[in-house]
């Protein structure tokens, strides 16, 4: 295959742990460590893997956000990805209109694969895979573990919630990664030089002419509510008795 | 008025809980009506079960051989054809929903809303986000579907002493051939379902080794318990994925939840946070679990653990 194109989502960082802003409008993200969404880091490294091994001549990652995406396009590229697409927008964007941005340039680069992360860690929102699929009109494969190329044709492990599915599914398609795919590699500093030689074209968002989407208002952010208070026991005839008292054994 | 269409969500002969569940969700919206379409190879068995669910109005079974098994590139157009008559269409939030669903909402051209926890009006809901550190209230168009997930570990099932119509109905959207099922290798378990048991004992990296979580699942079959882990005890490979509890594996509500040897990171705690009691067994006093922790027990987990299994008698 010619080209695989991976996407990267900038999110905060898998260890910081957020905070609703005090006015409830949204999430604090003012001087918070961000990073690559980290099932889109392991979407890349199966990309890489691929070129490895000789199946496809190309790896593009792609990011959808603010100019700042750009670091993230360039950790991409200093993990061994060729070039790197930011469509560019200061406007937040939601699931179906990433999907149709990624469209346009799915349909501009004609990759043998798109590979993106099962979920984005901060939105929680795990659609824009089998969004992309669905305007494509393609095969998706979610959740996938393990991944078998076999020319016109993948065979994908999915990790369903009964076990493992193995499905088929005929080239060009969708895969969205799970953790157990693969371990992303460490990028090394001479990398880092290098990708910042490697191509990243900007495209304005407004520039692809995507349909806007119908929004979801986001009326309010709040904290979840607390759990009471436990108790501690000091043995485990402590825990059967505190058991027993809540009606458990 | 809001017309509800839910996808049954099935192995073919078994309704999965996970539907009672999104039905449940789907009735708190007021004076909704309810359908559940079946869509399988032969839908009848799983039909009557559907039909069984309090506030199901009418259970559409929809019979094709290209349902045999749920692939949603197949399903997804079969239920787009059925999606005129309908306000809302829903489905669990398990891995047959999180496939299907947003692949029906981008044919629909609208966005989905994903792990609804809680209804406030008939385009209103909250959902979290960030691994469950906060809570999104999101507001649909009201003047187009909703489709949505639903977030089973927030809802109890509805009962089933229901008796609705069943109405076979014939889909004719174009079904693509390019995505084949092959085979599934299910989790080889006698133990109760993780997403359904109302008892849970999970394992976390303290275990230490996969033959070391012999004492969990020695402790989940005294209790009748099912066997769940952390991301640390997946990752390092003592355990299956499918039995991942947390953001990234599964969310889960049972009755009594026993965290053996887990920290209690923070995408640990999302998965967990409707279970009714939460009990904590770890050997560090400062670990983040005993915060949430309605029972907390410090000590040895390969004393302690066995220890309760043999109390238990």
């Amino acid at each position: 295959m010619d080209k695989i194109l991976v996407g990267l989502k900038r999110v905060v960082d898998y260890n910081v742990r957020v905070r609703v802003k005090s006015d409830g409008t949204g999430v604090e993200t003012d001087g918070v460590k961000m990073s690559i969404n980290p099932f889109d880091e392991i979407a890349l490294e199966e990309a890489l893997r691929i070129k490895e091994r000789g199946e496809a001549s190309e790896v593009i990652v792609v990011s959808i956000g603010r100019e700042d995406a750009q670091q993230q396009l360039r950790t991409g590229l200093a993990m061994g990805a060729d070039r790197a697409i930011l469509v560019q927008t200061d406007q937040t964007t939601d699931a179906l209109g990433r999907a149709r941005a990624l469209l346009e340039i799915v349909n501009r680069e004609s990759p043998g694969l798109v590979i993106l992360g099962k979920q984005a860690i901060d939105d929680d929102n795990s659609q824009t895979g089998p969004m992309l699929a669905a305007l494509w009109e393609r095969p998706q494969a979610t959740f996938a573990s393990k991944l078998e190329l076999n020319g016109d044709t993948a065979r994908v492990t999915r990790e369903v919630d009964v076990g493992l599915e193995t499905i088929d599914i005929d080239l060009p398609a969708v895969i969205t990664t799970d953790l157990r795919l693969n371990e992303p590699r460490y990028v090394k500093l001479p990398d880092i030089m290098k990708a910042k030689k490697k191509p990243l074209d900007v495209i304005p968002f407004g520039d692809l002419g995507v349909e806007a989407s119908p929004p979801l208002v986001e009326a309010s952010f709040e904290p979840p509510a607390e759990r009471e208070k436990g108790i501690m026991v000091d043995d485990v005839a402590g825990l059967i008795t505190a058991l027993k008292n809540k009606g458990l054994l | 008025m809001s017309k509800i269409l839910i996808i049954a969500e099935h192995d073919g002969q078994t309704l999965n809980p996970s539907t009672a569940k999104t039905v449940a969700c789907a009735a708190e919206i007021d004076g909704a009506t309810i359908d559940v379409v079946v869509l399988a190879e032969s839908p009848g068995d799983v039909a009557a079960q559907a039909a069984k669910l309090d506030s199901v109005a009418r259970v559409l079974a929809v019979e094709n051989v290209a349902n045999t098994n749920a692939l949603a590139a197949v399903i997804a157009p079969q239920v787009v054809a059925l999606a005129d008559e309908y306000t809302h269409v829903f489905g669990p939030s398990t891995t047959f929903g999180k496939d299907l669903m947003p692949r029906i909402a981008a044919l629909i051209g609208v966005n989905q809303i994903s792990d609804i926890m809680s209804v406030h009006g008939s385009h209103t809901f909250k959902r979290p986000i960030y691994a469950g550190n906060v809570v999104l209230t999101v507001e649909a168009p009201a003047d187009l579907p909703v489709i949505a997930t639903v977030r089973i570990a927030s809802y109890q099932s509805v009962g089933s002493s229901n008796s609705a119509d069943i109405e076979g109905v014939s889909c004719t959207a174009e079904l693509p051939s390019h995505t084949r099922y092959v085979g599934l290798q299910a989790g080889s378990s006698d133990r109760p379902d993780l997403q359904s048991a109302a008892k849970v004992v999970s394992g976390g990296r303290a275990l230490g080794s996969a033959e070391n979580f012999d004492i969990i699942y020695a402790l989940a079959d005294k209790l009748g318990a099912g066997v769940g882990a952390s991301r640390a005890a997946v990752d390092a490979g003592y355990v299956p994925n499918e039995m991942q509890v947390g953001q990234t594996g599964k969310i889960i509500a049972p009755d009594l939840y026993l965290a053996i040897g887990i920290s209690g990171a923070i995408q640990h705690l999302t998965g967990i946070k409707d279970a009714g009691t939460i009990v904590a067994i770890n050997k560090d006093s400062e670990a983040p679990i005993f915060e949430v922790a309605d029972i907390g027990l410090v000590g040895d987990l390969f004393k302690l653990v066995p220890e309760l299994t043999e109390s238990l008698g």
